[in-house]
């Protein structure tokens, strides 16, 4: 009889143990490294790069992306895709904004414009869960939808001067020399409650397992009609939240805000080295996403003498090296 | 014994798929305490049967009813909360998730919300330890081996509070001593009351371990019996509903003498091939006419060594000649020039394209070394594909439907159609007998023998040792990703020898 | 029933109801008139308006059949129409059919130029096809204004105006471009091995490899005939305001192309594709944007709408809706 702990292939399991663990931060790594290198060349190229206040700048200026990018995170972690998040946030400015305009109190304004969110984002699911309805095609509807809301609303901007909207705005937190708004508070509180509920919850686990393997997901009694439905919840709600941190950022509401943006987030995601067929990924990596997006932007405005076209270009090219670099860099070590 | 009352019955169970009758008025009754076996060839019903069992499908006739209520599951989970756990043919588990998270996912102990790794662990541990399996269970369950994947899926079903336990197969990739490990673990659930239902093709398994069995053919039951009562040859009768001349044919066949062929230049030798980490440096040569089987442990290169040969992998030393010349194999396509054919071991995920039709699908190799601006003519393509799914008895015989609907002996032969009209001097045959029925395994072992005979080389892997021994002229021995032995198939040679060359790593 | 089964039958009946719809509002929206020789009327205006979006769409189910996506081709049709503007109006003669021929040439090469781009990072460096699409989708419009040096490049130049508005045989130009590039391709793919080879890559990646198909190339090819696809739908698109646009030709259009692929019936997982689908998925968008106009609703609420439609008929299309419905009507009954 064969003694099954000396079985060939629980020797090389054990032999390949101590890689797995590693692979599974590979991505994450190779992004860390690369924007510290690209951190390095601003500082070298450009004077007053250095100052601690431009990081913190970054994330002023992309709070809002990196709340919705981690609600994106939970979607794509599943295998699934959000395309709306950049119209529901633009929705949530405009909704804002109107009740705002209409007298309403902050108080009630906030839980609504979050409720909306939430719902789009729990319609979409149902679609997609119930109805087998692609995810790129359910939530590319919920795009055209929310978009079209907010031409239904006004076509014009419509500014925000409630008291207490223009009071967070401005806020200020200064420590030491430097300053963050309260906005970047938001994010973190949003980065750290997603990062635990993913790492420490049976939710965050069946988040995993259901982009791991669906089939088996559901084999395995997990309910994984639940789990997609409340990802596309949680990522409209985030969209929500994001849009009220841009109607803080912009103090306005307007259709046009945020176009695009759904690209941002999942060009965040994905440089942060999830995956998008799913099932791997960290919330970890998605910030250090949404810096790189951050610091491409700060650099281009740091060469000042770009134009616009080439900024773009710009843009292309910087996605472009970074994620053939963290390609090759995945690659080559496995 | 006394009768007690059926734990759990199935009764009049109908289900239809388009175009096909799954399941035609099933019964089945499980008895608590007892190993109930669910036997039948493939596409017999008999997946499909556990699969309404457990709420992964919803009939369309009949009623089942558990310890005497009525109950309809609208899912597994509701399934496993009524006390009916599953371990599947496929393993359905997430590779990206740890071992220990693989068995307690779903009811992870948490407090206040949060689950507490700590106590994952252990869990884990235990129930692993149940199982007599010492692994990390922290490492991710995608890096072991099927093998131990499989009892990781036998742990998890295990650490329910499971009245019924239904198990799919879980003995197709586990060798001898782990199904000695998992049959005891079977008698202690017996102990308990618990009833098992166990899916096997292997019939010494079943005379083993199981008290009662039900036989399906064609989607209906052919009867339920006793274990004690029914003998192995009449339970294959009741199984295939024809008489067994194909399977003593192949029985009573004259061992493949070595002598008999003559062996000059081989058609594809490799020497010195290897690829870190993968298969250490090995060399074998295949001649024409020759089966060589490859025999040894999962996980002991077998496969590694037909990648090699088929350059589905790069190796990183060594040569491969084919007819006595030098050639390097960039990847299949080059491959396939040189007339090697490879028929890989996972059906679904490496061979068929689940959504094209069987036509496409025997098309393809051939289409692919065409490549796309030289179609094969339609009405070449309909002489082909008509010509083999004739001579390997490919059923359902309609070429124009996806192949994904065709059971898993049916699929093996179109895949094996695939690779004999690019008329190949190799074919690598990986597991072709794995998981398919009686009579579709005999079938594929007579061609196997009329394929050689007709001057085909054959390389043969399983992890039957009987097969292998039945079908080769010569035993490759792999161990620890090592080819440790060469054996000629004489009169001495016997499963024992070969168990022992793979034991010892050597000569025997 | 089993016309309704049929995998076309929604998107077609869908489209008729459309057309049909528009009869309430526009009397005379079937009649078609011939003036001077040429063919006129409401529903000839869709076909001409929706002919860049069905050879975007066109080439979009290629690469969808290969289990990708390529959201550069709203990029893809502003760069081609930069480039043939440009060329045109550094012409000595705008006028000149051999200048303009060649501008044309020149602008189909870089489209097929920067297909092979997005071909090569999918399937040779390996990126998902999302991703890297998108670093096209967002250099592209930078490329288009590098081009033409960030002006909006006008042209007048009555041969390349032919392209969006001319009349050959009385048929519009572009219409006839169209349907010969659709049947160019249909029949490519179906009379060579080409769309079950890519169906099959499409379909099952790694056992396409182990059959020995030679899936790069194919790839590269799909995305290639994808981008030429938008190159020429670009030269539309700039021809029929004689003007190139960077920032704003073919904006939005991937959503549509995807939009129309998908209707017709093409899985965005990849495998089997159906150009007749996209044909049909294109003209039911365009009658779509059509109807809003003649129905009279307000340009704001146009995406409203198609939201709306879009919803309808994923969910009827959806075979998982359609047993939900089907469950409950026999239950109805026996009630």
């Amino acid at each position: 009889m064969i003694d099954m702990k000396s079985r060939p292939e629980q020797t090389v399991a054990e032999r390949l143990r101590v890689i797995p663990v590693r692979q599974k931060y590979l991505p994450v790594t190779a992004t860390a490294v690369l924007l510290a290198l690209m951190y390095g060349l601003g500082v070298i190229n450009y004077p007053g790069f250095s100052d601690t206040q431009i990081v913190l700048n970054v994330f002023i200026d992309n709070a809002f992306l990196l709340v919705v990018a981690v609600g994106m995170t939970f979607v794509i972690l599943t295998g699934g895709i959000d395309l709306s998040v950049g119209s529901v946030v633009a929705l949530t400015t405009m909704v804002v904004a109107l009740l705002l305009e209409n007298g309403w109190p902050a108080a009630v304004v906030l839980p609504v414009a979050l409720l909306m969110g939430a719902t789009i984002g729990f319609l979409m699911g149902l679609m997609i869960h119930y109805f087998d309805v692609q995810p790129f095609i359910a939530t590319l509807a919920g795009m055209f939808l929310a978009r079209g809301l907010c031409y239904v609303i006004s076509t014009d901007s419509i500014s925000i001067d409630n008291p207490f909207w223009v009071s967070v705005a401005n806020a200020q937190l200064w420590f030491g020399g430097f300053f963050i708004t309260i906005s970047v508070l938001i994010a973190l509180a949003v980065v750290l409650i997603a990062a635990y509920v993913l790492a420490y919850t049976t939710f965050g686990r069946d988040v995993y397992a259901v982009g791991g393997n669906p089939q088996s997901a559901m084999l395995m009694g997990l309910r994984v009609g639940r789990t997609r439905i409340a990802v596309y919840t949680i990522s409209g709600l985030c969209s929500a939240l994001g849009g009220v941190v841009l109607s803080f950022y912009m103090l306005s509401g307007y259709g046009l805000h945020a176009s695009g943006m759904e690209l941002d987030a999942i060009a965040a995601v994905v440089i942060g080295g999830t995956l998008l067929t799913g099932g791997s990924g960290y919330l970890f990596g998605t910030v250090l996403g949404v810096l790189v997006l951050g610091l491409i932007q700060t650099i281009i405005t740091f060469q000042g003498d770009l134009s616009s076209w080439w900024t773009k270009i710009f843009i292309g090219l910087f996605l472009f090296v970074f994620i053939v670099l963290q390609r090759a860099v995945t690659r080559r070590r496995r | 014994m006394p009768e007690s009352e059926p734990l759990l019955v199935m009764r009049g169970i109908g289900k239809r798929f388009p175009g096909v009758v799954a399941l035609d008025g099933v019964d089945l009754r499980l008895f608590p305490g007892e190993v109930h076996a669910l036997m039948g060839e493939n596409g017999a019903g008999k997946s499909t049967l556990i699969k309404v069992l457990t709420g992964a499908y919803h009939h369309d006739q009949g009623d089942i009813s558990l310890a005497g209520e009525s109950v309809a599951f609208a899912g597994p989970h509701q399934a496993r909360q009524a006390g009916i756990s599953t371990v599947y043919q496929e393993i359905n588990l997430c590779p990206n998730l740890s071992v220990a998270e693989n068995v307690l996912i779903g009811r992870a102990p948490t407090r206040f919300g949060r689950i507490r790794w700590s106590a994952v662990r252990r869990r884990a541990e235990e129930l692993l330890d149940r199982l007599h399996l010492n692994i990390d269970v922290g490492s991710d369950l995608g890096t072991h081996s099927i093998a131990v994947q499989q009892m990781v899926a036998i742990a998890r079903a295990l650490d329910v509070d499971a009245k019924v336990l239904v198990l799919d197969e879980p003995t197709s990739s586990l060798d001898a001593s782990e199904v000695d490990q998992l049959f005891r673990v079977m008698r202690g659930l017996k102990e308990e009351g618990i009833a098992v239902l166990f899916v096997t093709h292997f019939l010494d398994q079943v005379y083993e371990i199981a008290d009662r069995m039900t036989v399906l053919r064609n989607g209906r039951r052919v009867g339920e019996y006793r274990t004690a009562e029914l003998s192995q040859l009449d339970l294959v009768a009741a199984m295939i509903g024809k008489d067994l001349a194909v399977l003593e044919d192949i029985e009573e066949a004259p061992r493949r003498e070595v002598a008999v062929l003559e062996r000059g230049t081989p058609v594809v030798s490799a020497d010195g091939l290897g690829r870190a980490g993968a298969i250490a440096p090995f060399s074998l040569a295949i001649h024409k006419g020759e089966v060589v089987g490859l025999a040894g442990l999962l996980g002991s290169g077998r496969t590694e060594v037909a990648r090699l040969l088929f350059g589905a992998d790069r190796a990183d030393q060594g040569q491969i000649a084919v007819d006595g010349e030098p050639v390097a194999l960039r990847g299949p396509q080059s491959a396939m020039r040189q007339k090697i054919a490879y028929c890989p071991e996972n059906r679904r995920t490496d061979g068929l394209v689940e959504e094209l039709t069987v036509r496409e699908n025997i098309i393809l190799a051939l289409q692919a070394d065409r490549g796309w601006a030289r179609p094969v003519p339609r009405g070449k393509q309909d002489e082909l594909v008509a010509r083999y799914v004739r001579a390997l008895d490919i059923r359902p015989a309609d070429p124009e439907i996806p192949v994904r609907n065709l059971s898993g002996g049916n699929q093996q032969k179109v895949l094996l159609a695939r690779w004999l009209i690019t008329e190949p001097k190799l074919m690598i045959l990986d597991e072709p007998t794995r998981g398919i029925d009686v009579g579709a395994k005999a079938e594929i072992q007579k061609l196997v023998v009329e394929l050689s005979d007709g001057g085909m080389a054959v390389l043969f892997i399983s992890a039957e040792l009987e097969e292998v021994l039945r079908l080769s002229h010569k035993v490759a021995v792999l161990r620890d990703r090592k080819l440790v032995a060469e054996l000629d198939n004489t009169d001495g040679l016997d499963t024992d020898r070969v168990m022992a060359a793979i034991a010892s790593g050597g000569v025997a | 029933m089993s016309v309704v089964r049929h995998r076309l039958f929604w998107p077609v009946a869908m489209l008729v109801a459309l057309l049909l719809s528009n009869l309430f509002f526009t009397s005379g929206f079937f009649s078609i008139e011939v003036r001077d020789g040429h063919l006129f009327g409401s529903v000839i205006d869709i076909l001409r308006q929706g002919a860049p979006l069905m050879l975007v769409a066109l080439g979009m189910t290629l690469v969808i059949a290969t289990g990708g996506i390529d959201l550069s081709v709203g990029a893809v049709v502003a760069i081609s129409g930069a480039m043939a503007c440009q060329q045109i109006a550094g012409l000595d003669d705008q006028g000149a059919v051999g200048g303009v021929l060649v501008a044309v040439a020149l602008a189909l090469v870089l489209s097929g130029g920067l297909g092979a781009w997005n071909g090569f990072l999918v399937s040779v460096v390996g990126i998902q096809p999302i991703i890297a699409t998108l670093i096209l989708m967002v250099a592209g419009r930078g490329v288009a204004q590098v081009i033409t040096d960030g002006q909006i490049v006008n042209v007048n130049s009555p041969p390349y105006k032919t392209i969006a508005t001319g009349f050959l045989f009385g048929i519009p130009v572009p219409v006839i471009i169209a349907a010969g590039v659709v049947a160019l391709v249909a029949v490519v793919t179906r009379r060579s091995a080409f769309g079950m080879l890519l169906e099959s890559v499409g379909g099952n990646a790694g056992a396409s490899r182990l059959a020995g198909i030679r899936s790069r190339r194919l790839i590269i090819i799909a995305y290639v005939v994808c981008a030429v696809c938008a190159g020429v739908a670009g030269l539309m698109v700039s021809s029929t305001v004689s003007s190139a646009d960077g920032n704003n030709n073919g904006l939005l259009i991937e959503l549509d192309a995807i939009l129309a692929v998908v209707i017709g019936g093409t899985s965005l997982l990849g495998g089997r594709f159906s150009i007749a689908g996209t044909v049909i998925g294109a003209l039911l968008i365009k009658t779509l944007d059509t109807t809003v106009y003649t129905i009279g609703i307000p340009p704001e609420v146009a995406l409203l709408f198609k939201a709306v439609v879009v919803v309808i008929l994923c969910l009827v299309q959806s075979p998982a809706f359609r047993a939900k419905i089907a469950r409950r009507q026999p239950a109805e009954v026996a009630a």
